[in-house]
């Protein structure tokens, strides 16, 4: 098995997918010649070609509109946003189109499209680099939405949206790229859709999260266990959409205490589905309420240091709330 | 004679008439369905015919795709589409091809004809065109795309994107603007000011025609040619068809708050179908005998297909459950 980076799966899975099926092409602002701003199409422009590893106008409806066209020929498009900031002007594509290309034709026409998404803070990006929009589209019937947290899971459930009839949103967090690294299978493997997974096993208290949020609640929990003995269960939802209810359940009954954490706002955010969930089938179950730790609901997020620092999740923010959780 | 030279048989202009003719009977049939209480909306194509069924006759049936917009009946009866499957649509029916119920009337899809599935918000299926042509290309596949909108449609920034993307690849796509005046109750100079939308295309890099939308050789011709150019290899055209949406934008629309009797009265005048009857007649291939035939035989047509599909039952309610992703049996 090799170690790689967060970004090197996504290149991979993508490089990977492009050997094995003509069908699939890449494209989206920059990723041709220059490999993508963030690095993440690098070296498949050389590979590939301009045809199937297109630079675009600069224009995200058309970018997802294009692939929304390509997808319903029979091709498999994997149409990057350069920042997930930038995909509201597409979300009519998404939302009105690609998520229910199958409905409105009765299964007439199918629409297996993966719009990538980078999105998060990782410093310094501001109001418009480092947004978690995941929940504009978290109630749209139709799509698929993964947020994976490890290169294993980025890998495998990249090779799985790809591989899907239907479309997906592949939310890859910025700050992952280059911070997580982790085994990988040398051979093909996919991570299924809808499947959450159990990165750490605990009896006290139940942490549900996606994302970057994971590592800082991983962390948190191996202080709080080696400090205080406090043991948490920690379940990374990995899909969004459709939520893995059975896994969600599972961890929750496990503890009875349950904090949900993520980057994306608090209001409106997957979290409070997460805690509806919870709250319908396991209400009697619970010896806490259901908390949830997500940043203030303002605009993600003050360029300042000061501001960032106040407005963003660390691994003590999640360290203090888990403890909370713990002793109540 | 002009279509002979245009390279259309006789038999070939005979049955573009035909189609204009059958839309015109359909929707005047609708309207009655709707008035009546039988169906639930319809949005009209009268006045737009002519030019819908002469572009239609442009293209390759086999092999080139369709997104047409919401009043092409005409169009999507000259490729292939039936009387049935429409009156399935407007009865919103199980059996209906283009959503099984789902879709309000006018929302085309059928994936054997490659009528591409569409929806309501106006303009997506432009960039969806360009995306279709760039596939085709990237395939090595000889075929051409057509997309149709109205003039209101032409201000969404879909437009200008799909457009912008189709000429910077040359793509074999043909966007074709029904300018029928009005978007529902906007004319077109609160819409546009004073450019015409053919001369958009100039900011693209490729030709814009206008034609008259009522002449229905004119528009085959154009037509024609801006698919010979696409196949060539030489890209997109834009052709901007001149005509005029005569009854109200829907049957939920009362027109004559935003214009006069006189006007509408004055542009239905203008009528290709009657223009095609007409020359028809002076080339010797018509006769009113002929014609009154064709009226008996296609009122009889639309009186069994609306029996039929009067008939026809809806989708069970819980099927409002399928389809939302692909099903595991069908993976």
């Amino acid at each position: 098995m090799a170690v790689i980076k967060y970004i090197e799966a996504i290149v991979s899975a993508m490089r990977e997918e492009m050997r094995r099926d003509d069908n699939v092409f890449v494209l989206g602002e920059d990723v041709g010649v220059r490999g993508g701003v963030l690095n993440t199409t690098k070296g498949l422009y050389q590979e590939f070609g301009e045809m199937r590893v297109m630079d675009t106008p600069l224009a995200e409806s058309g970018i997802v509109g294009v692939a929304v066209g390509a997808a319903m020929y029979g091709l498999r498009p994997i149409a990057e946003m350069q920042f997930a900031d930038f995909v509201f002007p597409a979300t009519n594509q998404i939302i009105s189109e690609a998520a229910r290309v199958r409905y409105r034709s009765n299964n007439d026409w199918q629409c297996p499209l993966v719009v990538r998404l980078p999105y998060g803070a990782t410093g310094g990006g501001a109001l418009y680099h480092s947004q978690c929009p995941e929940s504009v589209f978290v109630g749209t019937p139709g799509l698929k939405i993964v947020a994976p947290s490890t290169p294993y899971d980025a890998k495998g459930l990249l090779k799985a949206a790809i591989r899907d009839n239907d479309p997906v949103l592949y939310f890859e967090h910025k700050k992952c790229y280059l911070s997580q690294t982790g085994e990988v299978p040398d051979g093909d493997y996919i991570v299924p859709i809808g499947k959450a997974d159990v990165k750490r096993e605990g009896t006290d208290i139940t942490v549900i999260t996606y994302g970057l949020t994971v590592h800082y609640a991983l962390q948190a929990a191996e202080e709080l266990h080696k400090e205080e003995g406090i043991s948490a269960h920690i379940l990374d939802l990995r899909t969004l959409q459709p939520l893995d209810k059975g896994a969600i359940l599972e961890s929750a009954a496990r503890t009875g205490k349950i904090l949900i954490v993520h980057e994306d706002n608090k209001t409106g955010g997957v979290g409070g589905e997460v805690a509806a969930i919870i709250a319908e089938e396991l209400l009697f179950e619970l010896d806490a309420p259901i908390m949830r730790l997500c940043p203030p609901d303002v605009p993600a997020v003050g360029m300042n240091p000061p501001m960032e620092k106040f407005f963003l999740l660390n691994k003590d923010k999640i360290k203090d709330e888990m403890r909370k959780l713990a002793l109540y | 004679m002009k279509h002979s030279r245009l390279g259309l048989t006789d038999r070939q202009v005979i049955d573009m008439y035909r189609m204009m003719l059958a839309a015109r009977k359909f929707d005047d049939r609708c309207l009655v369905l709707q008035r009546s209480g039988k169906i639930a909306f319809h949005v009209s194509g009268v006045g737009q015919e002519t030019g819908q069924a002469a572009a239609a006759f442009a293209f390759d049936g086999n092999r080139d795709f369709f997104l047409p917009y919401y009043r092409d009946y005409a169009f999507v009866l000259s490729v292939g589409m039936t009387v049935r499957d429409l009156m399935l649509s407007v009865f919103a029916k199980a059996e209906d091809p283009s959503s099984g119920g789902r879709q309000m009337p006018g929302h085309f899809g059928h994936r054997k004809l490659r009528i591409v599935s569409g929806s309501s918000p106006v303009a997506t299926q432009i960039p969806q065109a360009a995306g279709i042509a760039y596939a085709g290309k990237l395939r090595n596949e000889q075929f051409c795309t057509y997309v149709s909108f109205g003039e209101g449609s032409s201000n969404q920034g879909d437009f200008h994107e799909g457009c912008n993307f189709a000429g910077v690849h040359k793509l074999p796509v043909i966007f074709f603007c029904e300018n029928n005046q009005y978007a529902i109750s906007t004319p077109y100079s609160k819409q546009i000011g004073e450019a015409r939308i053919a001369d958009r295309a100039i900011g693209y890099g490729f030709p814009g025609i206008r034609v008259d939308g009522n002449d229905a050789l004119e528009v085959y011709r154009v037509v024609k040619e801006a698919r010979e150019r696409a196949m060539r290899g030489e890209g997109p055209t834009l052709i901007e068809a001149m005509m005029y949406r005569i009854p109200p934008h829907s049957t939920a629309d009362d027109d004559m708050l935003y214009r006069t009797k006189e006007e509408v009265q004055e542009n239905m005048q203008k009528d290709g179908i009657a223009r095609l009857k007409q020359y028809l007649i002076d080339c010797g291939l018509w006769d009113e005998q002929q014609d009154q035939e064709l009226v008996l035989e296609i009122t009889r047509m639309i009186n069994e297909e609306t029996a039929y599909a009067e008939k026809a039952p809806y989708p069970a309610p819980e099927d409002t459950l399928k389809h939302v992703y692909e099903e595991e049996s069908e993976a």
